[in-house]
C-alpha cells in the first residue's frame, strides 16, 4: 500500500511532465484538431447567414441540376430540367410537360453535364443558366430570378450533344456538337459499317436573343464523321472563336475502346464563329431539311409552348473559306480550356502523358503563313509545331480539365491517377499536386472559366465514393471536394455527396443573383388562361367528357372542396390557383387514384394537373404541402358516379 | 504542499488548454414576445407600420370601389360579411376596431397575432394566422375605406 503523500507526489510530477511537455509541443489534442479546425472554420456558415457563392452542380444522368452555397456546401434547390420532378410536379402538370416535348415524342429525361452562365463582357451576368442534354440532344435554359426552366431547344440531326452549353462572351451563341457522328441527313437508313461514306458530325450555333433569353438554332457546320467531345468559347484575343475537341478520327464504328485509339494525334477545332455568321448572313449556307421541337413557357400564361421548325441552315467548310481548322492533339483530348486572357488553348489528352498548350496568337501566325499539314473537307489542318506553346511535363494519368485562378496558375483534373494538377502558365511546371477521392472528372474554381477569376475556392467532381461516407449499398453518391486555393498550396477543406452524377458545374458570387429573386409571383400578372383570382370565381365547368375545376388554395381551404357531378371516363383538369401573395407559401394538390404526381403551385401561381377517374366513390384530395396549423384540414372530396349517371354537377364550399 | 502544487498544475493546464474560445450564446437573450411592452397607441391601434392617426376624413367613394376589387381577390376566400368564416365576419370592423388597427393587422398580420392580445384572443377563436398578402399601405387604406362604406350604408360595392 504506498502512502498518500507519494501519491501525491508521482501525481503532482507527472502532471508537471505533462504541463512541461504541452509547454513545448502545444496541446496534443488540438494541434491535431488545429488543421480540420481551420478547414471547418472556412466553410461554416452560422446559422441564418447567407454562403459567399451560388454553386450550380449539373446533375448528369439525373437530368436536373442541382443549387448549393459555399463555402459551406449546403444545398438549396434540385432544379429539374430534363427529367419529370414528382415533388413539384414539373414535367406532370399540363404547363410544364411541353419542355420535354421532342421530335422523338414526350421524352422524360435526359444526361445534363455542362452548364454555363449567360454572359457579359465575359462575365456572368446572373440572368440565365445553360445546360445541356446529351442523349436526345437539346439545350435547355433556367431563369434565375425563379430558378424553373423556361425553355428547351432540340438540336437536329445531331447525335450526343455533349460539348454543350458552352457560351460565348456576351452570350451570342451556345455551342453544341455532335459527340457520336450519325448520318446528318435527316432519319438516314444506311448500314453502319458504311460509317466512312454516310456519316457525318456536325457543330451547332444557337442563338440567344439578348433582352428575352430566347433560344434559335441560328447554323450548323458539316464536319468529317469524327466524335466531337468537349469545347469552349474563346475569350479576350480569341473571343470570336469557339473550339471542340475530337476523338475517333479514327471513323471507327464498333469496339471504339480500341478502335479509336490508336492515331497518335487527333485535333482541337478551332472555328472563327464571328465568321461563319457572316457567311450565312451572306447566304453561303444551304437550308436543310430537319425536324426539331422549340418548347418555350410563355410569360403571360406560364404554360409552356411547343412550335416544330422543319429545317436548318448548314454551312459546308468548302464554301468557307478561312473560318475553321484543325491543331494536331495528342491521344483523344478531351477537355479544350481556354486560360483568362484568351491566349492558351489547354488540351486534355485523356490517353496523354503531357497536357499540350496550344497558343493562340501562334495559331494565328501559322494560318497567316498557311503552314499546313493537309486539308480535309474544306478544313487546314496546322502544323503541330506551329501552334504549340508548351507541354505539361509529369501531370499525372489521364488530364481532363483545366481552369484558372487568374494569377498565372492553371488547375487540371486528372482521372486515372486521382489527383488535381496545379502548374504554372509561364512556365508549364508542375507546382503542385493534391488527391481527389476518387477519380475526378471536372474540377470547377469559382469564375475559374472566366476571364476575371476568383482565386477562392475550387471543387473537384468525382466519380466514385467507395469508402467517403458511411456506405448505403452497392451504389454511392457521387461525391465533390471542396478545396480553398487562395494559398501557395491547394488544401482540402470539405467532401460531400451530390446529387444524380455531377459532370461540370459553376459558380457565382451570390449578390449577383440574390436580389434579383423572385419572392412571389404576382397575382395581377398572371394571365394564365384557367387562373380564377377571386374565390368568386372558382367553379366547375363540363364539356363533354372534358370536366375544368377552377380552384383557389388559401391558407388553409380549397375553393370548391366539394365536387359532385364527375362521371367515370371524364378527363378532369384541376386548374389551382395560389392566391396567397406571401413568400414561400407554398400549397400542393393530390387526389386519390391520380395517375399523375402531385403538383406545388407557388403563390401567385396556377398549375393544372388532369386526372382521370376510373372507378365510381368518394375521392379524398388534399394540400400536399405543409401550410398552416390547419394545413391536415386543407382537403376535399370529389364524388364520382357512373358514366350514365345524372348526378347533376355542383361544387360548394363552407356555407357556400 | 504537494497538494496544493498539483491544484494549481491543474488549474493552470485547464485554463491553458481548455475555455480559452468560448463565444457568446449564439441566441441572444431576452427575447420575449409578451404584449406587456406594447405602447398605449399600439394596444388602441395595432403594432406595425401606421405610428400615428391617420384621420382619413370622409369615405371617397373612388378608393372604396378599389378596395372592394382588391378585397375582392386578397381577402374574399377567408371573409364574409356577416358570418363568421375562416375568419371573422367583417361588415362591422370599422365600427369595432380603429382604422389604424385594420391597417396595421392587413400590413403586419403575423406580429398582430403574436403580440397583440386581440391578435392572440382571435387565434384563439379562429385557430388560424392570418396571412400577409403583399398589400401595400394604399391599398389597405382602400380596403378600409370599402368596409367603412358597407358599415355606413350596408351597400357591398363587391356587387
Amino acid at each position: 500500500m504506498l502512502e498518500k503523500a507519494t501519491i501525491w507526489k508521482v501525481a503532482t510530477v507527472l502532471l508537471g511532465i505533462g504541463l512541461i511537455s504541452v509547454l513545448m509541443y502545444g496541446c496534443p489534442s488540438q494541434t491535431d484538431m488545429l488543421d480540420t479546425r481551420g478547414a471547418a472554420e472556412r466553410v461554416y456558415v452560422a446559422p441564418g447567414d447567407y454562403d459567399e457563392y451560388y454553386a450550380f452542380l449539373s446533375g448528369g444522368y439525373s437530368g436536373q441540376l442541382s443549387v448549393w452555397g459555399l463555402p459551406s456546401a449546403r444545398m438549396f434547390r434540385n432544379i429539374p430540367v430534363f427529367s419529370q420532378d414528382p415533388e413539384s410536379g414539373y414535367g406532370y402538370s399540363e404547363e410544364t410537360k411541353p419542355l420535354l416535348m421532342s421530335s422523338y415524342g414526350f421524352i422524360p429525361w435526359d444526361d445534363s453535364h455542362h452548364p454555363d452562365f449567360s454572359h457579359t463582357d465575359g462575365m456572368p451576368d446572373g440572368r440565365w443558366i445553360f445546360i445541356n442534354a446529351n442523349n436526345t440532344p437539346r439545350v435547355a435554359r433556367i431563369d434565375l430570378t425563379s430558378f424553373e426552366t423556361v425553355e428547351t431547344l432540340e438540336l437536329p440531326n445531331t447525335g450526343g450533344n455533349h460539348a454543350s452549353t458552352y457560351v460565348t462572351e456576351n452570350t451570342e451563341y451556345i455551342i453544341g456538337a455532335t459527340r457520336f457522328s450519325i448520318p446528318y441527313d435527316m432519319d438516314e437508313d444506311v448500314p453502319i459499317d458504311s460509317y466512312k461514306e454516310n456519316f457525318d458530325g456536325s457543330l451547332s450555333f444557337i442563338a440567344v436573343d439578348p433582352q428575352s433569353g430566347e433560344m434559335s438554332m441560328d447554323f450548323q457546320i458539316l464536319m468529317p464523321p469524327y466524335h466531337y467531345d468537349v469545347g469552349r468559347a474563346g475569350k479576350g484575343a480569341s473571343a470570336d472563336w469557339a473550339f471542340f475537341t475530337t476523338y475517333n478520327t479514327e471513323q471507327a464504328h464498333t469496339l471504339l475502346e480500341i478502335n479509336a485509339s490508336e492515331f497518335d494525334k487527333d485535333y482541337v477545332v478551332a472555328v472563327n464563329w464571328k465568321k461563319a455568321r457572316e457567311y450565312v448572313r451572306e447566304g453561303r449556307a444551304q437550308t436543310v431539311p430537319a425536324k426539331y421541337y422549340h418548347n418555350l413557357k410563355d410569360k403571360n400564361t406560364s404554360i409552356a409552348v411547343s412550335t416544330v421548325h422543319d429545317e436548318v441552315l448548314l454551312l459546308h467548310p468548302n464554301d468557307a473559306p478561312d473560318m475553321i481548322y484543325f491543331l494536331p492533339t495528342p491521344k483523344s483530348p478531351h477537355g479544350v480550356d481556354i486560360d483568362p486572357t484568351g491566349e492558351f488553348i489547354v488540351a486534355g489528352g485523356k490517353l496523354a502523358t503531357v497536357i499540350p498548350v496550344h497558343s493562340f496568337s501562334r495559331m494565328l501566325e501559322a494560318i497567316e503563313n498557311e503552314a499546313f499539314e493537309e486539308i480535309i473537307n474544306g478544313i487546314p489542318v496546322l502544323e503541330y509545331e506551329s501552334t504549340i506553346a508548351g507541354e505539361v511535363e509529369n501531370p499525372g494519368l489521364g488530364p481532363l480539365h483545366t481552369e484558372f485562378d487568374g494569377d498565372g496558375n492553371a488547375y487540371t483534373s486528372v482521372y486515372i491517377s486521382s489527383e488535381i494538377v496545379k502548374w504554372s502558365l509561364e512556365t508549364f511546371e508542375v507546382t503542385d499536386r493534391i488527391d481527389s477521392y476518387y477519380s475526378i472528372g471536372h474540377l470547377m474554381i469559382t469564375g475559374g472559366d472566366t476571364p476575371n477569376p476568383d482565386r477562392k475556392y475550387m471543387i473537384g467532381l468525382t466519380k466514385t465514393a467507395r469508402d467517403r461516407f458511411l456506405p448505403t449499398g452497392p451504389k454511392q453518391l457521387h461525391p465533390a471536394q471542396l478545396y480553398d486555393i487562395s494559398g501557395d498550396r491547394m488544401e482540402m477543406l470539405l467532401d460531400f455527396p451530390t446529387i444524380g452524377e455531377p459532370h461540370y458545374a459553376q459558380a457565382i458570387r451570390a449578390d449577383i443573383i440574390r436580389d434579383n429573386v423572385k419572392q412571389i409571383y404576382d397575382l395581377d400578372d398572371n394571365h394564365h388562361p384557367h387562373a380564377v383570382k377571386r374565390t368568386r370565381d372558382a367553379r366547375v365547368e363540363r364539356d363533354g367528357n372534358v370536366v375544368r375545376v377552377y380552384m383557389t388554395n388559401m391558407r388553409s381551404h380549397f375553393t370548391p372542396d366539394n365536387i359532385e357531378g364527375i362521371r367515370v371516363g371524364d378527363e378532369v383538369h384541376f386548374h389551382l390557383t395560389n392566391i396567397e401573395q406571401d413568400w414561400d407559401m407554398v400549397h400542393g394538390f393530390a387526389i386519390k387514384g391520380s395517375q399523375n404526381a402531385e403538383v406545388l403551385i407557388a403563390p401567385g401561381e396556377t398549375k393544372t394537373i388532369t386526372w382521370h377517374p376510373t372507378r365510381t366513390g368518394i375521392y379524398p384530395f388534399y394540400c400536399t404541402a405543409f401550410c398552416s396549423a390547419l394545413h391536415q384540414e386543407m382537403q376535399g372530396y370529389v364524388r364520382v358516379s357512373p358514366a350514365d349517371s345524372n348526378v347533376p354537377l355542383t361544387w360548394r364550399t363552407g356555407e357556400d | 504542499m504537494y497538494r496544493i502544487v498539483f491544484l494549481l498544475l491543474l488549474v493552470f493546464l485547464w485554463t491553458g488548454c481548455g475555455n480559452g474560445d468560448e463565444t457568446a450564446d449564439p441566441n441572444g437573450a431576452g427575447a420575449t414576445d409578451g404584449s406587456a411592452d406594447l405602447t398605449d397607441f399600439e394596444l388602441e391601434h395595432g403594432i406595425g407600420p401606421v405610428t400615428e392617426r391617420l384621420n382619413l376624413g370622409e369615405v371617397d367613394l373612388e378608393k372604396a370601389q378599389r378596395g372592394a376589387d382588391f378585397y375582392d381577390s386578397r381577402c374574399a376566400s377567408c371573409h364574409r360579411m356577416e358570418n363568421r368564416f375562416v375568419g371573422p365576419p367583417l361588415g362591422n370592423a370599422t365600427e369595432n376596431r380603429s382604422h389604424e388597427f385594420l391597417i396595421n393587422f392587413i400590413l403586419n398580420p403575423e406580429e398582430m397575432t403574436n403580440r397583440h392580445p386581440v391578435g392572440q384572443a382571435l387565434l384563439q377563436d379562429y385557430l388560424t394566422i392570418m396571412p400577409y398578402q403583399n398589400v401595400t399601405k394604399e391599398q389597405a387604406v382602400e380596403i378600409v375605406d370599402f368596409l367603412r362604406y358597407y358599415a355606413d350604408t350596408g351597400e357591398d360595392l363587391r356587387n
